[in-house]
């Protein structure tokens, strides 16, 4: 007698419940959507302006336009071939120092140190990926850069303030714990009994390790590796700070170059009308950045995952 | 026979060799530990030893007479120059009078006109005040500037020095507990600049962001966790969550620019603006966590609510959510703290303009901790380096308190089934 109706209000009550938590789980893809309309809608428009072919292999990238309209040239060159070498070069340096210290510490941490060690030195290594990125910024900005810069001139080098190397190194100790995590966890999940094997074949802890453990875990790291990589191209704080706006084609780490992620930030915080071609351009930087870093971390939970189904 | 012996005579051969490698290999693995801790402790102490000058500042104490005739003209700062005169008598030259003005902050009229504000009967009086420095000054009091360098190199003259020197000797100048840096917005002097603005909007941000995404983010994972079907619907969801994650941050700020600014038309650089493009950064982090706490509460408990007749949706959330609710807040906290880091986005939606009024509600123009961070480390003074520093040490601050409750948190509520 109380039941029956009390039912029928719960049931259309739970239904329009769940439905606000299916709408909720959408918003993640809303988020994607989003993200994919603004930035390819505003580089649709960048691109009717600027051919493609312009932007993806022209060497040079002056996007000041001009004050006067009918001024020669007022619209600016977007080549933005130097960009994607600058941030390359500073991914580069980055993966340099960071890939063999990464690599190492997860292997000393996976195999070699004491339980107790493992509990104190992890969380520290990961505190290094929960720094603000702005504060390694001003490491390198302002710590690092003017160091550098001493120490070249004292060797005699001129080593720009600006340089590739300081944004480069720093971005390095940032990404440490996103290879050395990472491999860590896929080194531990080599099954025991590939150490055992060859072990009890006579080979010492570091054979097992460089013959064994490594070639088996290598996709993880290889997934680590990309992931790490896909931070560095997006990271953004440490070579605003740290990285240079000139926008110089060159591969030598002492020199200034600047990055895709400098640029957006350049052409959008200072004052400009929201249709030129300069703030277009940024949407442009912004979908390439996108595209590259959404590819590298597909390949890499792609490789990641492979690796997993063999031992499970 | 012999052949057995050559043998274990060559694995012998060989064993120093290898284990050479095996303490070398392991060598490096030290080393390289080692170095990834070291270029943490380097940075920290980089930072703390710049900033750590910053919670003091350089103050000067004056007599100042409130002139009744400049008070009729607002001209608080003109009292400040008629006490300096007073102090030293024996600067008469014009451009003598002008360096010694600059001992003392622009700003310290404010300071007059607060205390004459506060109590009107000073009107007419001498009052003994405490009073900023200005930047140069607080440098030389702080050993940045190197006397035994020639005149022309140097900021501050040698007739300042004197002045200081005297002030010194007269007990008049002392460096005091900065409280400016706590209760001031942002300033283009560095010694009238504080961060409680940037605090301000990095809270206003982040109360939009926790807001906004601690409750979605736990419907979606109650969702995706309890109820979905395994299905490519619900496959693309996942895969979306996870690519969301690993999205650069900057690119958030476009999606903010483009949208919430250009699309809704909602106001720049306001916090608002910040906290929605900071939660839709967030909310995979606080999805996946919420999803693992959901995961944690084991089975028997919705049997159970299941067996004596409640309804699936009536077992989650009477039943499984207060049980995972820790692990969610934990994730949330988490998840706030990397929020409060982020720069690049709220640079993109414009929070990076110079504010000096702290924001007082989530549509003022604000900027927010790590912006003013970045803004001040462009400023060439060398005051502003001391200073960036010292807000970076604050931030560091609020992180680790974050973090640490949420360990806490964790520990708390921490169950083995």
């Amino acid at each position: 007698m109380y039941v029956t109706p009390h039912r029928r209000a719960k049931i259309i009550l739970e239904k329009a419940i769940i439905g606000i938590l299916v709408a909720s789980s959408m918003v993640a893809i809303f988020t994607t959507v989003g993200i994919v309309a603004s930035v390819l809608f505003e580089s649709l428009r960048f691109f009717a302006e600027v051919p493609l072919t312009d932007f993806v292999f022209g060497l040079e990238w002056s996007p000041q336009t001009a004050l006067r309209s009918d001024q020669v040239g007022s619209s600016g060159s977007f080549g933005a071939v130097p960009l994607f070498v600058g941030t390359l070069l500073i991914s580069a340096i980055a993966l340099i120092v960071a890939v063999p210290i990464g690599l190492f510490a997860a292997i000393y941490l996976a195999e070699y140190a004491h339980v107790q060690v493992r509990n104190w030195v992890k969380p520290l290594l990961e505190m290094l990926a929960g720094i603000p990125t702005v504060v390694y910024g001003f490491f390198a900005a302002l710590v690092v850069a003017p160091w550098l810069r001493g120490t070249g001139a004292g060797l005699g080098v001129d080593i720009s303030s600006e340089s590739a190397l300081a944004a480069g190194l720093v971005m390095g100790i940032m990404i440490i714990p996103f290879i050395s995590s990472l491999s860590d966890d896929v080194i531990t999940a080599v099954p025991q009994a590939m150490r055992e094997g060859s072990l009890g074949l006579g080979a010492t802890k570091s054979e097992t390790i460089r013959k064994v453990l490594l070639p088996a875990a290598l996709p993880g790291i290889m997934g680590s590796i990309l992931l790490a990589a896909s931070r560095a191209i997006g990271e953004t704080m440490i070579v605003v700070m740290a990285a240079g706006m000139s926008a110089n084609l060159t591969l030598n780490p002492l020199e200034t170059v600047t990055a895709v992620t400098v640029q957006i930030v350049a052409l959008l915080t200072g004052d400009q009308e929201f249709d030129s071609a300069k703030t277009l351009a940024a949407f442009a930087l912004g979908l390439a950045l996108f595209v590259t870093t959404l590819v590298l971390n597909i390949i890499a939970h792609h490789i990641v995952r492979k690796y997993r189904e063999q031992y499970e | 026979m012999s052949d057995r012996k050559t043998n274990s005579e060559l694995i012998e051969a060989g064993l120093a060799r290898r284990y050479r490698a095996e303490r070398r290999f392991k060598m490096y693995g030290i080393a390289a530990t080692t170095v990834a801790m070291s270029f943490l402790v380097i940075m920290l102490v980089a930072i703390f030893v710049r900033g750590v000058g910053a919670f003091h500042q350089t103050q000067i104490s004056q007599v100042v007479f409130i002139d009744p005739e400049l008070a009729k003209e607002n001209d608080w700062q003109g009292m400040v120059k008629a006490s300096l005169r007073e102090t030293f008598p024996d600067v008469q030259e014009r451009k003598d009078k002008k360096l010694l003005y600059g001992l003392v902050s622009n700003g310290a009229g404010y300071d007059v006109q607060n205390r004459v504000r506060e109590d009107a009967s000073l009107v007419g009086q001498n009052i003994q005040l405490w009073l900023p420095a200005s930047d140069d000054v607080d440098m030389v009091m702080k050993g940045s500037v190197d006397r035994s360098q020639p005149e022309s190199e140097r900021r501050v003259s040698d007739l300042e020095l004197a002045w200081l020197d005297k002030l010194a000797a007269d007990g008049a100048i002392e460096l005091q507990f900065n409280t400016r840096f706590f209760t001031a917005g942002d300033s283009r002097e560095p010694e009238l600049a504080g961060i409680l603005g940037a605090v301000k909007g990095s809270f206003l941000t982040l109360m939009v962001c926790l807001l906004l995404s601690f409750p979605l983010g736990v419907m979606a994972a109650i969702y995706l966790e309890e109820f979905a079907p395994k299905n490519k619907w619900t496959d693309i969801i996942e895969v979306n969550i996870n690519n969301l994650a690993a999205v650069p941050s900057i690119v958030f700020g476009l999606l903010g620019l483009a949208m919430f600014l250009g699309f809704f038309g909602l106001p720049r650089s306001a916090s608002l603006v910040g906290g929605m493009v900071l939660a839709l950064m967030t909310l995979p982090t606080i999805i996946i966590a919420s999803r693992l706490a959901l995961r944690a509460v084991p089975p028997s408990i919705r049997e159970a609510a299941l067996a004596v007749g409640a309804s699936r949706l009536q077992t989650v959330l009477d039943h499984v959510l207060p049980l995972a609710l820790p692990g969610m807040l934990t994730g949330a906290i988490i998840g706030m703290a990397r929020a409060l880091g982020e720069t690049a986005p709220l640079l993109m939606i414009g929070m990076v303009a110079f504010i000096v009024d702290v924001p007082a509600g989530i549509m003022d123009p604000a900027t927010a901790l790590p912006v003013q961070i970045y803004l001040w480390a462009d400023s060439p003074e060398r005051a502003f380096t001391e200073r960036t520093a010292a807000a970076i040490i604050v931030l560091l601050v609020f992180l680790v308190v974050m973090n640490v409750a949420a360990v806490i948190l964790r520990k708390k509520f921490e169950q083995r089934w």
